[in-house]
Order: C-alpha cells, then sequence, then structure tokens
C-alpha cells in the first residue's frame, strides 16, 4: 500500500511538480557554477576537501569521496566525525576551506546565491532534529516547499501532502500542531517534507534517532522504497549499522576528521577483518577506537600521583 | 603604551567591522523587501502579530503619561497665568515628541524582544538553515514581511499613543482641573499645524520603526544559536534600539524644529 502511494505521489509530482523558475535579477547575469566532468554515475564528488567551523579545529582532513547516482550510500562513524558536516557541505552551508564538492558536474559555489539556489532545489534534507517549523501546523509543514516553490493548485498541494503523510504514517496528524507532537512524529514529519518534491538528491541526517522499532523499520523501508521508484540519490548519515546495512547500496565508514577508514557494500564491511571496521560493527567497547576522551592519567586528577 | 594602541585600534576595527556587518546586512534586507510585497499577506500577519500584540501597553502607556503630562504642566503653567495653555502643551509635547519616542521604546520592549526571540530560536532550531536548503532564502520569507510589518505598525502605534494620551490629559485637565473643554480643544486646532506638527512626529516614528525592527530582526539573525546566545539577543535588542531611538531622536528634531 505504502509503495503504490509512493508511485502515485513521484507520478504525480513528475508530472505537474515542476518547480518556479528562479525569479532572481541576479539569475540572468550571474555565470553558472564552474563546470567539472564526472562519471556519468557519480552525482557527488569530494574532492580533497578540508573543513573547520574555525581555525582551531579541523572537522574534515583532506576528504576525498564519490556517491554513485541512484544509490543509497550510508556513511556511518562516531559522533563528532564529521558526517553531518559533509552533508552540510554538499547542501553549500558552509564553504570548504580548501577542495571542492562537486555535484553533477557543477562545483558548489557557496558565493554564487543563484546558482547556489538552483542546485539546491534538485536535493531534499532531512535535518537531525527536524527542524520544522514551530509556527506552521503539520499539514502546512510538508506543504510548505510545495508552496514556496511550486505554482501547484492548492486542492493538488493538499493530496501530495496527505500522500506523503501518509508514506510515513502520519495523515490522520496532518492538523496537529507541532507542539503537540512527539520527537519521533516530529522526525517523520521532516522526512515527509524532505521528500515532498520528489528531489533528486535526498541527504538524511539520522534518519533513525528517537524512532521506535516499528517506526524505524518503515522509515528505512521507505528510504529504500522511495530511492527504488523515484530514482533519487539517497545519502544517510547513521549510527544504526543494522538499518543502514540493511537499505544501503553502499556504505562509507568515517573516523574523526573524516578520514575514510573503510567503505564498500554492506556485505564486504560486514565480512571485514580490520579491526576498527569490526569494532564499529559490531559495537565492541575495546579496540581501535577509544570510547574515552583523551586525558591525563587518572591518578594525576586524583592528586594521587603527588601523594604516592 | 603600545598594548592601548593596540587595543585601542582592535577596538575600533572591530565596532566598524560590526557596523558594516549590519550595514551590508541592511541593504540585503532592502534588496529581497519587494519579494516580500509582492505576497502581502505575510506582512498583513505580521502587523497584526507586532502591532495589535503590542497595543494594550501602547494604550495603556500612553493614557498614563497623558494623565501625567496634564498634571506636571498645568503646575507650571499655572504660575504663569497660562494654564489655558495646557491642551497645546500636552499635545505638542505627545505628537511631537513622547509619542514616537516612548512608543519606540516600548515597542523595543515588547515588539522587538519578541522578534529577536523568535529569530533567534527558529536559528537555534535550525528552521532557518532548512529554508536555506530548500532554496528559499530566510531573509525573503522571514525577515522582510517581519520588517515592513515593524515599519507599518510603529506609526500607526505612535499615533494611538499621541491620541490616547490627548484623551487622558483631557480628562485630568477638564474632568478634575476644571480648564474649560472648549479651549482645550480650540487651541489645539488653532495651533497644532498638521504637517509640521503631526506630519513629523509620523515621520519620526516611521524612522524609529525602521531603527528598531532592524535592529531586532538583525540581533536575532546574528545570534550564537545557543540558550544563552538568544537571551544575550534579546537584550542586546532592548539596548541598542533605544541608545539608537534616542540618538535618532534628537538628530531628527533638530532637523525638523530647528526653526520655531
Amino acid at each position: 500500500m505504502r509503495e503504490s502511494f509512493s508511485e502515485i505521489a513521484w507520478s504525480v509530482a513528475g508530472g505537474v511538480c515542476q518547480p518556479k523558475p528562479c525569479v532572481c535579477p541576479e539569475s540572468r547575469s550571474t555565470p553558472p557554477l564552474p563546470a567539472f566532468p564526472l562519471s556519468p554515475s557519480t552525482l557527488i564528488e569530494i574532492d580533497h576537501v578540508t573543513f573547520g567551523y574555525d581555525s582551531s579545529r579541523t572537522i574534515l582532513q583532506d576528504v576525498s569521496l564519490r556517491f554513485a547516482q541512484g544509490k543509497v550510500t550510508s556513511i556511518l562513524g562516531g559522533s563528532g566525525c564529521g558526517k553531518t558536516t559533509l552533508l552540510r557541505l554538499i547542501g553549500g552551508v558552509h564553504a570548504a576551506n580548501s577542495g571542492r564538492v562537486v555535484f553533477d558536474g557543477q562545483v558548489v559555489d557557496v558565493h554564487n546565491q543563484p546558482a547556489l539556489y538552483k542546485l539546491r532545489r534538485r536535493l531534499g534534507m532531512l535535518f537531525q532534529f527536524g527542524a520544522l517549523f514551530t509556527d506552521l501546523s503539520v499539514f502546512d509543514n510538508v506543504a510548505f516547499p510545495l508552496r514556496e516553490m511550486t505554482d501547484l493548485p492548492e486542492p493538488l498541494i493538499h493530496d501530495i501532502v496527505l500522500m506523503k503523510l501518509n508514506a510515513v504514517g502520519l495523515r490522520g496528524a496532518a492538523q496537529l500542531r507541532i507542539a503537540e507532537v512527539s520527537g519521533g512524529m516530529a522526525r517523520r514529519i521532516a522526512l515527509a517534507r524532505a521528500i515532498a518534491l520528489d528531489p533528486e538528491l535526498i541527504m538524511y541526517d539520522e534518519p533513525f534517532a528517537g524512532l521506535d522499532l516499528i517506526s524505524m523499520g518503515v522509515t528505512a523501508k521507505l528510504i529504500r522504497t522511495l530511492n527504488d521508484i523515484t530514482g533519487a540519490t539517497s545519502l544517510v548519515v547513521s549510527h544504526d549499522v543494522p538499518q543502514c546495512m540493511a537499505i544501503s547500496d553502499h556504505v562509507v565508514l568515517m573516523a574523526p576528521q573524516g578520514r575514510i577508514v573503510a567503505q564498500g557494500t554492506p556485505a564486504e564491511l560486514m565480512a571485514s577483518a580490520d579491526p576498527e571496521v569490526r569494532q564499529f560493527v559490531r559495537g565492541e567497547p575495546d579496540g581501535p577506537v577509544k570510547f574515552h576522551y583523551p586525558a591525563r592519567p587518572m591518578a594525576e586528577d586524583y592528586g594521587l600521583g603527588a601523594a604516592a | 603604551m603600545l598594548n592601548f594602541l593596540q587595543t585601542l585600534g582592535a577596538r575600533t576595527l572591530a565596532v566598524l567591522q560590526g557596523w558594516g556587518h549590519a550595514a551590508i546586512f541592511f541593504v540585503g534586507l532592502l534588496r529581497v523587501l519587494p519579494q516580500s510585497l509582492r505576497r502581502f499577506k505575510l506582512v498583513v500577519d505580521q502587523v497584526y502579530a507586532i502591532g495589535n500584540r503590542s497595543l494594550v501597553i501602547i494604550l495603556a502607556s500612553g493614557l498614563a503619561v497623558g494623565f501625567v503630562l496634564a498634571l506636571q504642566m498645568y503646575y507650571a503653567l499655572v504660575a504663569y497665568g497660562a494654564a489655558e495653555s495646557l491642551g497645546l502643551v500636552v499635545n505638542l509635547s505627545l505628537v511631537r515628541e513622547l509619542g514616537p519616542v516612548v512608543t519606540a521604546l516600548l515597542f523595543a520592549g515588547r515588539a522587538g524582544t519578541s522578534l529577536t526571540a523568535e529569530i533567534g530560536l527558529m536559528k537555534a532550531g535550525e528552521q532557518l538553515a532548512a529554508m536555506e536548503l530548500m532554496a528559499i532564502d530566510p531573509r525573503a520569507r522571514v525577515l522582510a514581511p517581519r520588517f515592513i510589518g515593524g515599519v507599518i505598525a510603529m506609526p500607526l502605534l505612535a499615533i494611538l499613543f499621541s491620541a490616547i494620551g490627548i484623551l487622558g490629559a483631557w480628562v485630568v485637565a477638564v474632568g478634575l482641573i476644571g480648564i474649560d473643554a472648549g479651549n482645550f480643544w480650540s487651541i489645539q486646532q488653532n495651533k497644532v499645524d498638521i504637517w509640521r506638527d503631526v506630519g513629523n512626529g509620523v515621520v519620526k516614528s516611521a524612522v524609529f520603526g525602521v531603527v528598531c525592527t532592524f535592529v531586532a530582526l538583525y540581533q536575532g539573525y546574528e545570534t550564537q544559536a545557543t540558550p544563552e546566545g538568544v537571551a544575550y539577543a534579546t537584550t542586546r535588542t532592548v539596548v541598542v534600539s533605544s541608545l539608537a531611538v534616542l540618538a535618532m531622536d534628537f538628530i531628527l528634531t533638530a532637523l525638523m524644529f530647528s526653526t520655531p
């Protein structure tokens, strides 16, 4: 049933849901983003990217990655290793300190706003904490990109929104205010909003966090189904190894500063003999990845060293 | 000495950098205003949110100021046998100065802090980032309607403040002190110039509307996305708006009323 709804949503969207033409006056005179040819199967290339929010802290150090078109790629890694930052760089929220991000053959340039907005119309993002508009209802949140970005008539927007909400199991919650929904529901609403325009690239930042087991399973299946039906490319940033392994075509394991520990198919990673990969996919406390933040010897902190 | 000069230079540069940043932000906001005017419903919603919800405090304050102004002016004027001019003095004080200035100060405290907190929390909740990633400019969708709404609401509130203040003064002057009601109104009709006095007061309040609303939006948009950051930004909104209004009031008064 869910798949058929997604199919209907896609056929409706594919037929009518064309983005509004860019009306920015600058768009006529501004040069397009510089071209950067990629192989046909690659949608995004991260090319020797280094980034830090300030000069004292480097989040990503010389990271190079490629994401294939039409595939579900999961980026796994510990907290603070730069997974979310990587998504933000792809969306042009931040500019890389060095290196470049290439989206479908165009270098993402945060200083070229018209070209950047044109590029962003092709992507959707599920934020880590939902980022729902708290002054709007559930329905209006999902309708927001449709109303802002298309010229669709209101009855059609109504139908599309209900389809998207039905896909995440929240059609009945359409009229609730955001303050009235739980954290898990908020994430599902955010997911419905992210896919409202059926974007070519959907970036999911922790889509499974805060969901119960049923919602988690449904959401994982929805990500996979959407990808298969719409032909979109999906990037999933998550800590949830089982769900990511179940739905992904390709998995990237990241370590602090964006170091790529391993990448490959889920089966390849699960079979890997690399101790770091094994520790992460099995959630083992001991191994190359330290649980504790670097610290002085415990005796020094408790003042035992001086006494001894 | 060298340290002192270095510190002074660094602070001066930081201040200039801040002003420059605010100026660029202001120009950016002006550039997206036409987009908001095309969707006027968003502006109307903001005029309601900013203006209508400030009505109670504005009207209550206007009434109280009118009461007190009539009493104080009467004590001063009666000493010179000019108590019959009470209506005129109260009127000019309100429409030229107190109406625009007190309304702006109250606006900064009521609507300005509300705008800063709202925008700051939208930023903290990544709502503005979400809009950006949807290829929707948050300045055009969120800031511009609020800016226009504030600029429209402020003169309306100032007019209401002055009107209710004059009514309050009438209650005290005619009802309590016993000044002739006809005299109270007729001296105002004869001496108050609709363009020079009332018009300039409205222009003043429109300028204060630009200043207060811009400061509130800027502080909210540039806040650090943390609870402490939002709290600091709301405080700064009140402080910066109030000082800017007082400074602008002096400049505008000098320009508008330099000749008798």
